[in-house]
């Protein structure tokens, strides 16, 4: 696992600094192009970028979570779904179980948060929670938790904050460009006969979002294959990541709760369907169905290098996904399918009780095996059992 | 001249010792750290099998050597301390209790309806597979550790530091790995 991350650590590095380089190109080529200072261009998209880096690190996960109106919940709630959350973390050996979120929307879907892997959350939806069972829960807490294990929100947030500083400038300069004082500009760029620079930069401002975007498109695929890599070796069961993206993928709705900029943090791009062929150029995540097959196709053991050489046949691609380093790690056997003992229906029930406890409902039990829900508008003091007539204390459960 | 280039070798030299001696130290505290997570989960089944025992007894009268054999092996699992294979054969023992233990459960559609009894069988579902996940963490772990110490060139900063190799935690149980018999 250490050989992951630390080759994954040298390799978006590089990516980081070509990416870094591409700010500072596009941050000359605007002040080229708009005043012929590349100087002050440069630490203009410098500047920027550090602005709203610091915006973005601030506000951290905290606000995304508020955003996206996820609920935290407590073991009680949702024993089976904290248990999972436990165990996986156990697997993958993080200091401490990251904190477990439920979203209250009916498309299975899950996504992680968290810049350190000691200050991690897990959100989930409601929707997952009743289709899955345990073992394909176990997939995608799994998948979640190599998100956290491998750094991919600290990378993604500073690649997606360089991308957006790129975007930001070249949108500004091509605007000024195309739509303002243009002509007084071009005169002065022949006087001082630096005209193939200008047209550099013109060409710059005008590829650099592109280029910014499809390299963290790139990256952002890349690290789901690693994370689908990663749940496999960390469950040793693929069959049940497989088996839960195909439920996702079934039973898929766009998510209101979902943005461009937590996108690649789910496990399934909550945004767009996932897309096969061209328009995968422009997707945060890979295909679904490829994902399903190279999951499909392990036998007998999982490692990393099993995951490669799947990852190989099914896209067809010469060059694999996992790092050199990671190659190397021993496999472990798959382990067998468990059964759940919990039926469709008593899914369904536990992940609609969350949403009714974290809305002030009260829960009481009654000796004929009905539990009474109470509504927390419910202003009397006593209620009988619709079943069996026997009167209960309504007592209001502390908010 | 030359004694520059001497000094300048030797803390190279020794800035490599110091960096392999700190891959083997946090090699070592890996693989503690992961056996404390396993003793964690252990412990916790531990504790969870009296009240198994106890919510089950009302209902399974006819089985009374089946839970006999569960408490006989958890207390001689809490009687073992210290080496890991001796721990591991008797945790194995009690797994398998416990297996056998839900197993003949299923024949109770009454336990089976028992909330109590359904939390209890959801949390020791959990905690071996968290015994399951932390050994194999473990078992990682350890491979490390063992490679680095077996390897060249850190095997040699191992042998001056007194690193031992560790032992794997094996679970599985002999009759495992043979066939099963079918009898009619």
């Amino acid at each position: 696992m250490w050989e992951l991350i630390r080759a994954n650590q040298r390799r978006s590095h590089l990516l980081l600094v070509v990416m870094a380089l591409l700010l500072v190109a596009t941050g000359w080529a605007v002040g080229e192009a708009l005043a012929a200072a590349p100087v002050p261009g440069i630490l203009i998209a410098a500047g920027l970028w550090v602005f709203l880096a610091e915006l973005a690190f601030r506000a951290g996960d905290q606000v995304i979570l508020r955003i996206s109106g996820a609920r935290k919940v407590s073991k009680e709630d949702h024993p089976v779904l904290y248990n999972v959350v436990e165990e996986m973390s156990v697997a993958s050996g993080l200091p401490k179980p990251p904190e477990v979120y439920i979203l209250d929307e009916g498309a299975p879907n899950a996504f992680a948060t968290g810049t350190r892997p000691d200050r991690a959350a897990v959100v989930v939806t409601a929707g997952l929670l009743e289709r899955l069972t345990r073992d394909e829960l176990q997939g995608v807490i799994a998948h979640e938790i190599s998100h956290i294990k491998h750094r991919d929100v600290v990378y993604l947030t500073v690649m997606a904050v360089m991308v957006g500083t790129i975007v930001i400038l070249a949108d500004f300069a091509r605007r000024v460009l195309f739509y303002g004082g243009g002509t007084r500009r071009r005169t002065s760029s022949s006087s001082r006969g630096a005209a193939p620079l200008y047209l550099l930069a013109i060409v710059l401002i005008l590829l650099a979002p592109l280029i910014a975007r499809l390299m963290y498109l790139a990256l952002s695929r890349r690290r789901e294959y690693l994370a689908d890599a990663g749940a496999a070796l960390a469950t040793r069961y693929p069959e049940g990541l497989a088996s839960a993206l195909e439920k996702i993928e079934q039973y898929w709705t766009p998510l209101a709760a979902a943005n461009p900029a937590t996108a690649p943090m789910f496990i399934v791009n909550p945004l767009t369907k996932a897309a096969e062929t061209i328009t995968g150029l422009f997707s945060t995540h890979p295909p679904t169905r490829e994902r399903i097959r190279i999951l499909r196709s392990f036998a007998g053991s999982v490692s990393f290098a099993a995951y490669d050489e799947a990852f190989r046949q099914v896209t067809g691609r010469p060059v694999g996904v996992v790092p050199a380093a990671a190659l190397r790690l021993p496999a472990t056997a798959v382990r067998p399918a468990t059964s759940d003992p919990r039926t469709a229906l008593e899914r369904l029930r536990q992940a609609t009780d969350v949403l009714w406890r974290l809305s002030g409902f009260a829960f009481i039990p009654c000796s004929c095996g009905t539990t009474l829900k109470v509504p927390p508008v419910y202003r009397g003091q006593e209620l009988p059992c619709p079943h069996c007539g026997a009167l209960h204390k309504v007592v209001a459960p502390s908010p | 001249m030359v004694f520059w280039i001497f000094v300048a070798l030797l803390v190279v030299v020794l800035l490599w010792v110091v960096s392999l001696y700190n891959r083997l130290v946090r090699a070592r505290n890996e693989v503690r750290n992961a056996w404390s997570q396993i003793d964690v989960q252990l412990k916790r089944r531990w504790d969870l099998i009296p009240n198994l025992v106890e919510t089950v007894k009302g209902y399974m009268r006819h089985e009374r050597e089946t839970l006999e054999a569960v408490t006989k092996a958890r207390q001689q699992a809490v009687a073992i301390s210290g080496d890991v294979a001796a721990r591991a054969q008797a945790e194995n023992i009690l797994s398998q209790s416990l297996r056998s233990l839900f197993a003949v459960a299923e024949n109770y559609p009454e336990l089976k309806a028992n909330q109590n009894f359904l939390a209890l069988q959801e949390e020791l579902t959990s905690t071996e597979n968290k015994i399951a996940f932390a050994r194999q963490y473990y078992n990682d772990s350890v491979y490390r550790l063992n490679n680095l110490i077996q390897m060249f060139p850190s095997n040699i900063i191992a042998k001056q530091f007194g690193f031992k190799p560790e032992v794997y935690f094996e679970l599985e149980a002999p009759q495992e790995r043979q066939r099963p018999e079918v009898r009619f």
